[in-house]
């Protein structure tokens, strides 16, 4: 498998603290990648640096071989890599069905001045996406009035709608019931599973890590203590003793 | 009601409208030009503050339309009311499309503000260019012709009436498309969230500064029909309290359609017409209480009452 995204030497600091250091790292086409580590070991901002919302102070990001170092989040996302938040970024006093229809016409190049926002095609595709992520029922809900969990399935749909190359979830699961999160997590995964999207999460649960990802990396203190198949790597004592503070 | 029965209302109210000349006495007729007219910019505001820019400074379009125009009769004699119309709005664009590409970086009260600096800074050009733009004493504009047809003082009132309709509804009809194609969506996913819009790939600065000429043409439009209507324009077209009355004409009428900024604006003529007759010292204090009025009882503006008025039909 050809490798799609690509970080040499990426280095970030806040202040005097290290946040992510000296980060070489390969992601290759097709995967799926769970990260974990604790909090304020660098997965955000990997994830962050990646997309464009902060610059690195040293080193460099490849995707599929160009640089997008120092790219705009807005360029970033053009060349195919979509983002969903841990505090999902969604527009509240727009209907759920607008946000998707605004995610199509983003795609397609297409934010004309003339043609309405509600054309036929975009509706069907929108309705199309509502279903795979369960969300048909909230279509023409006002986003301001979804539940949390609606809402964080909706953030990612976004970024799926944009039908991008590389896809990276910042904690889908955070802030779903613990009996929800599986559920959310098995509804992303059947719907990634059909689509050809490289995916990348960050995530603080192991569980979920071992069993949705085909690659684990796991993140300490702003490096990769270890990488590797998921049930390998999270029961490695070293690993338990970074994430959860105990072997 | 049946789809074909559905335009019944809107055909009626475009009948009273075109008829309305041979109704209305000619001073009712004049306050509806000017409130048609200054909807238009009115309308500009709106469609700003669909993306929460809130503009202090937006009657420096609507005096740059009126004294292109003006200043077009003055150096290059035209008489002609569409040349007049397409210079004025080709200045509203022109001064938006130059000064937006520093404005749009900036957001709330420093958009604001930094709009206001500008309009003022027009202001004191059209003050003290004394033999470019007549100063205090303003420019003059004759009466226009459209094409060979010359307009005659006697009709000239009802035929600025009618340009000011049919030019109005057709930029009203384009505006009412922007708002419901992919780019006006836009400005309202910019009022809720800058960072997901450049997340989809789409430039947030862009979509502003589009939004932010589009309010300037509109204004340009509506200061060279108001120049029209009232025959003679001065440096108060680009003084902020312009600026100000278009903000409250926009909050009286509502954003909530791009109907709301006419009903706004005849309302305001009105209101302000008759406060004055009734209490020409104090007539400032009517409108205040009636924005009061407004933001305590109908914060969605006048228009939020249609709305509520569907609801209680129901489906």
């Amino acid at each position: 498998m050809s490798v799609l995204l690509e970080t040499v030497g990426l280095t970030r600091f806040f202040g005097a603290v290290c946040a992510l250091e000296e980060l070489n790292l390969c992601i290759h086409e097709g995967d799926m990648v769970g990260i974990i580590g604790s909090n304020g070991s660098g997965k955000t901002t990997f994830l962050n640096l990646v997309t464009g919302y902060l610059k690195p102070a040293r080193g460099c990001i490849l995707l599929a071989g160009r640089d997008i170092t120092l790219l705009s989040p807005r360029q970033i996302t053009r060349l195919g890599v979509a983002r969903s938040f841990q505090i999902p970024q969604l527009y509240l006093n727009l209907t759920v069905m607008e946000n998707l229809l605004l995610a199509l016409a983003a795609r397609s190049g297409r934010v004309g001045l003339w043609a309405r926002l509600h054309r036929q095609n975009w509706m069907r595709e929108g309705q199309e996406i509502l279903k795979q992520f369960n969300l048909d029922r909230y279509g023409e809900q006002r986003v301001a009035e979804l539940p949390e969990g609606a809402r964080k399935l909706l953030d990612i749909a976004l970024a799926v709608a944009l039908q991008p190359r590389l896809l990276l979830m910042d904690e889908p699961t955070a802030g779903v019931s613990t009996q929800d999160k599986f559920a959310v997590m098995d509804t992303l995964v059947s719907t990634l599973r059909g689509s050809s999207i490289t995916t990348v999460f960050v995530e603080h649960d192991m569980d979920v890590v071992r069993r949705y990802s085909r690659r684990a990396l796991v993140f300490d203190q702003g490096r990769v203590i270890a990488d590797g198949e998921p049930s390998a790597v999270l029961t490695d004592a070293g690993v338990k003793r970074a994430v959860l503070g105990h072997a | 009601m049946g789809g074909s029965l559905r335009f019944i209302p809107f055909l009626l109210l475009g009948l009273a409208l075109i008829t309305a000349p041979f109704v209305l006495s000619g001073w009712v007729l004049f306050l509806l030009t000017v409130a048609g007219a200054k909807a238009l910019a009115v309308l500009g505001v709106v469609l700003l503050l669909r993306a929460k820019l809130l503009t202090f400074g937006h009657a420096l379009y609507y005096a740059a339309g009126a004294y292109a125009a003006g200043l077009g009769v003055k150096y290059l004699g035209l008489h002609n009311g569409f040349a007049l119309i397409g210079l004025a709005f080709v200045a509203g664009l022109g001064v938006s499309a130059l000064l937006g590409l520093l404005v749009i970086r900036y957001r709330g009260v420093y958009f604001a503000l930094l709009n206001l600096a500008f309009s003022m800074v027009l202001y004191g050009i059209l003050l003290k260019f004394y033999s470019v733009t007549g100063g205090t004493d303003g420019l003059a504009f004759p009466a226009p012709t459209f094409g060979l047809i010359g307009l005659s003082e006697a009709s000239l009132r009802a035929q600025l009436y009618e340009l000011t309709l049919f030019l109005g509804s057709l930029l009203f009809y384009l505006t009412y498309r922007f708002f419901a194609s992919p780019a006006g969506y836009v400005l309202f996913a910019i009022r809720d969230n800058e960072v997901r819009v450049a997340y989809m790939g789409i430039s947030v600065n862009a979509a502003v500064y589009l939004g932010y000429i589009i309010a300037g043409g509109l204004a340009g439009v509506a200061g060279v029909l108001v120049g029209l209507s009232v025959g003679h324009i001065t440096p108060d077209l680009a003084f902020w309290s312009q600026s100000g009355e278009f903000v409250f004409v926009a909050i009286l009428g509502g954003v909530g359609s791009v109907f709301a900024p006419v009903v706004g604006s005849i309302l305001f003529e009105f209101v302000r017409n008759y406060a004055f007759e009734l209490s020409p010292y104090t007539w400032q204090m009517t409108l205040g209480a009636a924005l009061l009025l407004i933001i305590f009882f109908l914060p969605g503006g006048v228009w939020s009452l249609v709305g509520l008025a569907r609801t209680r039909s129901g489906p």
